[in-house]
């Protein structure tokens, strides 16, 4: 199969076989990972640029080491330090960037959609790094493979997403992949974290925390933002963490074998308790050494795809 | 200048007029009715437009556009609003105070007027602040905004959210007669909302503004009309609730009026999906549920008038971030063959349609205006209902060509646009 997608901008759009040959392509690229050279230089030549309109970690730095491993000759733009201060365009900012030769955008930005903005205009192969409440595709695609990788076979797993699902791009895109891949889609948080007619898309809706983790393979923590109280969806973190948070005594409700995720940062004693982080059930940690593979992947794959041919 | 429009299906429901007639005018009125225009058109100061097989109406009045100037030049100027309009068959347009300094005083309005008369192109009839600044919390001079020329009063692009003020704003306009055009939002429900709240806002993780925002501001503003008696005018309705509400209200005798625009009974919400900024408007074009009630209401008579909520942007200002782009849809020069839409699905006749497009908003602001009848001025649009047309932006007057319908193939062609006795399209 022949990865036609000259964008990975959302799990929305990419079938459940694109979404396979990402993840087979991802454990190719793990074993280079594995290696003592850990390098090939399938993206020598190419210019990937991280335009990065939101702060981040662990996502830029794990793109970076990605396209670094690829031998691709990688430039960090971030807006503190560029034109945006001035007033200067979203699309100016990345048409300059193409002009200096990108080939590759991978784009963070606050806003839904941003990303599908430069598609649209641009010539560069755009590659979405989380957009506002969006989508986030290089997370969830990591989360796939991560899941992959433990049970081996997605389809008929019962997953459960806990926590702020509205304002959760991680949750959107997750959404979309584990169902694409056949699995048992559930979100729990309180109502006001729960968008509106998320139904629709064949996942189920609890509200109730012990409810939802019947029986489940997965479960799927979500990080709370502190902001939430201010903007009146929340009483207190105190009171969230009691009736949502995941505690030892909750988790033995799923499967004996349930595996837990994060995306990180976590918020210790808030989302989870640090006994259930730290537990042999957690693969948080996983989670993180898989994006880089699942990253290579996705950029190896857009920059030889039949889009850029 | 004198013209002769000669066999056209004259559709004039002030009148009750729906036949084959010829249509004189002289002096900038409507002068008579020739039966036989042999004798006339020998005359070589008169011209003589051959309508048969045509549309012959009063000219369309819109009662919500945003002509941009003073202040914000670079989207629209009162002078390309005006062609706008002429294009799209407007012989009148309403024009909204959220220009810069905003139309909260009689020296604005007096400007605004004076623009609209040196462009001499359609009838501009300004509408007044109902508070200073457009804040929420003075009223405005509307007596004197009144004395000047201005037909309502409205905070449009933004509500009065103290429900005081605008009970204060209800009573004093009474004074004057003015009708108070509300625009129904609850601004601490729509916070930060860029888009109908419903399953797409969830798909595209934008911020939603729910039906709730509108519903809930009108039914408080009906609530006030009851109190104050004052004519009340519902601006924009995009919900199935609010057409509900005003059905209610209107049953029950209270003085409320209200207006849909083309895109809020043609688009969904659907219209957004790939993030295009040209739908994304004020109130948001909301879910296939409530277009279909808003045609209902539209069938059923509680939806009076057709308004267009013209609002030019320029390309620059709409090619951002969703959350980034302005609010507003160009609508001056799709508005009649999105109208007639309804004719064609059945929702109204074209009696009914030119209806709300003419006499009824002539009524709300209490002109003399959208009728063809002996001694009225003489703004006269001709159509051709059936002429098929591709719509192209790039060829509108307007300065703002922000709009979701750019390459829809319609049928509706305006022909001629008479304003006061003179041809104002074609130009």
């Amino acid at each position: 199969m022949v990865f036609e997608q000259k964008h990975i901008l959302g799990l929305e759009e990419l079938s459940s076989d694109e979404i396979r040959l990402i993840l087979d392509t991802a454990e190719s690229m793990k074993e280079v990972s594995e290696r003592d050279v850990k390098k090939v230089p399938a993206l020598k030549g190419v210019t990937v640029v991280n335009l990065f309109f939101e702060p981040s970690t662990r996502t830029r730095a794990s793109f970076e080491i990605a396209e670094k491993r690829l031998s691709a000759d990688v430039l960090n733009f971030t807006p503190t330090e560029s034109s945006v201060v001035k007033g200067e365009t979203l699309l100016d900012t990345a048409r300059n960037l193409e002009a200096m030769g990108a080939s590759v955008i991978v784009i963070r930005h606050a806003m839904s959609g941003a990303p599908w903005l430069l598609s649209r205009e641009l010539s560069s192969s755009i590659v979405n790094a989380g957009d506002g409440f969006h989508e986030h595709p290089s997370q969830a695609l990591l989360d796939l493979f991560t899941v992959r990788e433990v049970k081996k076979e997605i389809s008929g797993l019962k997953i459960v997403i806990v926590g702020d699902v509205s304002h959760s791009r991680v949750a959107r895109s997750n959404i979309w992949g584990f169902i694409k891949l056949g699995a048992e889609v559930r979100v729990v948080g309180p109502p006001t974290m729960i968008p509106r007619d998320i139904e629709k898309v064949d996942v189920r809706v609890y509200y109730d925390i012990e409810d939802a983790l019947e029986g489940v393979d997965v479960v799927m923590m979500l990080r709370l933002q502190k902001e939430r109280q201010e903007s009146g969806l929340l009483p207190s973190l105190r009171e969230y963490s009691r009736f949502y948070g995941l505690t030892r005594e909750r988790l033995r409700l799923a499967k004996e074998d349930v595996i837990v995720m994060h995306p990180g940062p976590i918020n210790r004693g808030v989302e989870l308790s640090s006994e259930v982080a730290d537990d042999v059930h957690s693969v948080i940690l996983d989670q993180v050494s898989n994006g880089i593979a699942v990253r290579m992947a996705m950029l190896y794959l857009v920059a030889s795809s039949g889009g850029n041919a | 200048m004198k013209i002769l429009v000669k066999g056209g299906q004259v559709v004039d429901p002030s009148q009750g007029i729906n036949e084959i007639r010829t249509l004189y005018i002289e002096d900038g009125k409507i002068k008579s009715y020739p039966r036989g225009t042999k004798e006339l058109e020998k005359d070589p100061s008169i011209k003589v437009i051959d309508a048969s097989g045509k549309i012959v109406s009063p000219g369309f009045i819109d009662l919500h556009v945003h002509l941009r100037e003073p202040g914000f030049e670079h989207k629209e100027t009162i002078r390309t609003g005006c062609m706008a309009a002429a294009a799209g068959g407007f012989t009148s347009v309403v024009c909204m105070p959220n220009t810069n300094p905003v139309n909260d005083n009689a020296s604005v309005t007096e400007y605004i007027l004076l623009k609209a008369r040196t462009a001499g192109i359609v009838n501009v009839f300004p509408v007044g602040a109902i508070t200073k600044g457009l804040k929420g919390e003075e009223l405005s001079e509307i007596g004197e905004m009144w004395e000047a020329g201005c037909i309502a009063i409205s905070d449009d692009g933004r509500p009065v959210m103290n429900s005081r003020v605008m009970r204060h704003a209800m009573e004093y306009a009474k004074a004057f007669g003015l009708p108070v055009i509300s625009h129904a939002e609850d601004l601490n429900l729509s916070s930060g909302g860029v888009m109908n709240d419903g399953f797409t806002s969830t798909m595209l993780g934008l911020r939603g503004i729910p039906n709730a925002s509108e519903e809930v501001m009108v039914a408080r503003d009906i609530t006030l009309a009851e109190l104050t008696k004052t004519h009340l005018h519902i601006a924009h309705v995009s919900t199935a609730g609010a057409v509900r509400l005003i059905k209610d209200a209107k049953k029950r005798g209270v003085k409320v009026t209200a207006e849909a625009t083309p895109h809020h009974f043609t688009l969904t919400d659907k219209s957004v999906l790939s993030y295009d900024t040209n739908a994304k408007v004020n109130p948001p074009i909301r879910s296939k549920e409530d277009m279909e009630g808003i045609r209902e209401g539209i069938r059923e008579g509680v939806i009076d008038i057709i308004a267009t909520d013209h609002a030019p942007h320029t390309e620059d200002e709409k090619k951002v971030e969703f959350d980034l782009a302005p609010f507003g849809i160009s609508g001056l020069e799709t508005a009649l063959p999105l109208a007639l839409k309804l004719v064609e699905d059945g929702v109204l006749t074209l009696t009914e349609l030119i209806r709300k497009l003419t006499i009824n908003p002539a009524q709300i602001i209490k002109s003399d205006r959208g009728t063809v009848k002996l001694g009225a001025p003489a703004d006269v649009v001709i159509f051709d209902p059936n002429k098929v047309i591709k719509v192209d932006r790039d060829k509108f007057r307007s300065k703002g060509k922000n709009t979701p319908f750019h390459g829809w193939q319609l049928s509706g062609q305006v022909l001629y646009t008479i304003v006061g006795g003179h041809i104002v399209f074609p130009t």
